[in-house]
């Protein structure tokens, strides 16, 4: 039987598009746009100048505050200019900007790193550290963080996140069926350093592909007495990392707490695909798999992409339009955001490129709320989405507050539940904003 | 290239609207519909064409006063009152009784609260209730099925024996017109279980506590199911989301409180039913449930 949690939404998958299409390499991009920050935390400075020459691999920006990521050059060429640039996210952030030489080599801080039996828990953590890994999920979240929890936390469990319960994105899953020994060496390398007894990779049951491949890549470990599949109910928000938990140990992260206070790590399969990477081959985290897909794109297709490459690059590599996007989406279209422009870089959270047809984007105006009550039967963490949403229209956010606003995970299954279009989510969100800037 | 939209997420809904929502519940109340036109022939005809035409123009001169624009949700809404409250009046009732109890459940009790989504009590029972006020020889001049001929609803009669379980349930004898048959309510209710539209905290917690009130009482369970108007309010007039509570604790003790003021008026009060009160009373304290019987959140013990 599947596990799962209670709420939750069945939304159209829309993955076919892309699911079988095999991961190919992106072209290297002709200017590269790199922001010093892509993860939350505080941005990493600049290691480097106009007019330097460097080469793929070479460190750009670092930072010695914890909560922080390394950035890398991910291709060779010159830097032409270090200026604020307009991201994915709207804002302009401080970014490197490269001009591609054509320049293959790496730099010779990318070293092979001995055999992964022969390290240890500092080094692996160092490793991931200078490797700028951050979650690959979405939320960017600086993973070396992630593995050194408070020191009276014992991890027991670590889990992979391959339940992609987002619509189109099909990124973990090609990582899955294409890299499935990569996806242990990268759990067996997240444990090593927190001692957790238990390894597990999380996948939904719409993808039984994956699962074999995992299945059979954890039976050829010569040790796999603690690593295991686990296998999800298809549903929405299955790959919330408190849903996940409690899908699979049944634990609830406590309200404004950690996974590591029910024991558990999670990280993403991209995340754990970068680590052993970075573990084999020395190589940092330069390069990301990209769905491309929606309505409007000709060739949906999973693409391996170079840090800083524009989107409009990726577009025309999956044959253009098919007709003019009215958004363009970075993520899924649950929980994405919708770009300003084309033209902004691929950053380490970029897990798709969704730009839907005008069919696929049908916006109504919204109504009055008829209290349903299908947000509050579907709320993954059983808020009351309406009222919340009542509270922060009507400024009221000592009603949000003790109605649990600090407790949504902004997955959005209110909004998309709701029969009277009110962007509850969004409604929480600006409660949260609010609350979040009182404390 | 136009600029792009920028809008926050989810950039996906589901299909569902408002107007779909109000579709489904007038679906399910097809069957009883059918049901009241075959038990009370042209009476039946009057009454439903009355209620809903006159919904329908109350509704469009309300808006049109308020200068709200016109939705499909808002005509369906206005439907299912003007529908639901023919269902639950006796079909010996003059047309422009009809029209009254119309007017008082869209005016008063729905676009003086604030229209779609406002009101606090079900506008329909309030229809009713004020009729019941009004006229109450009339309101109770029931009619036998088929033949015309005027008869006590099953709950008036002292002793239950002139209606077997089997007329109860097909709905072959005197009460209100869309109440009477319990299968057809039952064919809706599936149906709105079917498309989620109901949720089965309120109205079994309903028929549950008139069941346990029953046993307790030594008064006969299943005549009480099946008798009156508990099935059309079970499962029609408790589960209006607009009135009744959000939250999934809120909802359990609303239906509870229902079965308890149902069961208290019809084995207590000089008066058959209690259905119809019984839910306009626990609409009252629908806004109070929302507020303080709150489930748990995700994270708490």
């Amino acid at each position: 039987m599947s596990k799962t949690f209670p709420g939750g939404i069945h939304p159209s998958e829309h993955k076919k598009r892309s699911k079988k299409e095999q991961i190919r390499k992106a072209a290297d991009p002709k200017i590269a746009v790199i922001p010093l920050c892509q993860h939350i935390g505080t941005p990493a400075e600049p290691l480097v100048n106009v007019g330097d020459i460097v080469k793929i691999g070479q460190p750009l920006g670092d930072s010695e505050r914890y909560v922080s990521a390394a950035v890398h050059a991910s291709i060779g060429g010159k830097i032409i200019a270090i200026e604020p640039r307009l991201t994915p996210f709207g804002a302009k952030v401080l970014s490197v900007v490269i001009e591609n030489n054509g320049d293959q080599d790496v730099h010779p801080s990318v070293r092979p790193y001995p055999n992964f039996k022969d390290l240890s828990k500092t080094d692996i953590r160092k490793i991931i550290r200078g490797a700028g890994i951050v979650g690959l999920g979405g939320a960017a979240f600086p993973t070396r963080v992630k593995l050194q929890p408070p020191p009276d936390k014992v991890i027991k469990t670590i889990i992979i996140n391959g339940a992609e319960c987002e619509p189109y994105l099909t990124c973990d899953y090609r990582l899955l069926i294409e890299q499935p020994k990569k996806v242990i060496l990268g759990l067996k390398a997240i444990m090593k350093p927190t001692d957790a007894l238990e390894g597990i990779i999380a996948i939904e049951d719409n993808k039984p592909e994956a699962i074999t491949a995992i299945q059979k890549a954890i039976d050829e470990e010569v040790s796999h007495h603690n690593l295991r599949v686990a296998v999800l109910k298809t549903k929405y928000p299955q790959g919330a990392e408190k849903q996940l938990i409690k899908a699979i140990t049944k634990r609830e992260v406590p309200s404004g707490g950690l996974p590591a206070d029910v024991h558990c790590i999670v990280n993403n399969v991209g995340t754990a695909v970068a680590i052993a990477k970075a573990l084999t081959t020395g190589m940092p985290l330069i390069e990301r798999i990209v769905t491309v897909t929606g309505g409007s794109i000709s060739e949906p297709s999973n693409l391996l992409v170079r840090i800083g490459t524009p989107f409009s690059e990726l577009v025309e590599q999956c044959g253009g339009f098919l007709e003019e996007p009215t958004k363009i989406i970075m993520g899924g279209p649950l929980m994405g955001i919708s770009v300003p422009s084309i033209d902004v870089p691929v950053i380490k959270a970029t897990s798709g490129i969704l730009v839907p047809s005008k069919k696929e984007l049908d916006d109504l105006e919204p109504e009055p709320c008829i209290r349903c009550a299908k947000c509050v039967d579907s709320c993954p963490q059983y808020l009351l989405p309406n009222l919340l949403g009542d509270a922060s229209e009507n400024d009221r956010f000592d009603l949000s507050k003790s109605y649990g606003a600090l407790d949504c995970i902004e997955c959005g299954v209110c909004s998309y539940v709701c029969p009277a279009k009110r962007n509850l989510v969004q409604l929480i969100k600006l409660s949260k904003n609010e609350l979040l800037r009182k404390k | 290239m136009k600029p792009l939209l920028v809008t926050p997420a989810p950039h996906m809904k589901s299909k569902d609207t408002n107007a779909r929502v109000m579709l489904d519940v007038l679906i399910a109340l097809l069957p009883a519909t059918v049901a009241a036109l075959f038990f009370f022939g042209f009476n039946a005809v009057i009454i439903i064409l009355t209620g809903l035409i006159s919904a329908w123009i109350f509704e469009l001169i309300a808006l049109k006063l308020k200068k709200a624009p016109v939705t499909r949700a808002d005509l369906r809404s206005a439907s299912i009152t003007g529908l639901l409250l023919a269902l639950i009046i006796a079909p010996s009732v003059p047309w422009w009784m009809v029209v009254v109890g119309t007017f008082i459940a869209i005016f008063i009790a729905k676009h003086a609260f604030g229209g779609l989504g406002h009101n606090i009590f079900n506008p329909a029972l309030i229809g009713r209730a004020f009729m019941v006020a009004s006229w109450p020889i009339l309101m109770t001049a029931w009619l036998k099925p088929f033949d015309a001929i005027a008869t006590a609803t099953p709950l008036a009669t002292v002793n239950p024996a002139p209606a077997t379980y089997l007329q109860l349930f097909l709905g072959n004898v005197g009460g209100s017109m869309g109440e009477t048959s319990a299968l057809a309510l039952l064919i809706g209710a599936a149906y709105l279980f079917y498309r989620q539209a109901i949720e089965w905290r309120l109205p079994f917690a309903y028929l549950g506590t008139v069941v346990v009130i029953s046993l307790i009482f030594r008064v006969d369970p299943v005549f009480q199911l099946l008798s009156g108007g508990l099935m059309i309010g079970a499962f029609f007039m408790a589960t209006d989301p607009v009135t009744t509570p959000v939250t999934k604790p809120g909802r359990l003790i609303f239906g509870i409180g229902c079965g308890i003021i149902t069961m208290v008026l019809r084995m207590g009060a000089g008066y058959p039913e209690g259905v119809c009160y019984s839910i306009l009373l626990m609409n009252a304290t629908t806004p109070l449930l929302d507020r303080y019987a709150r489930g748990r959140i995700f994270g708490y013990k």
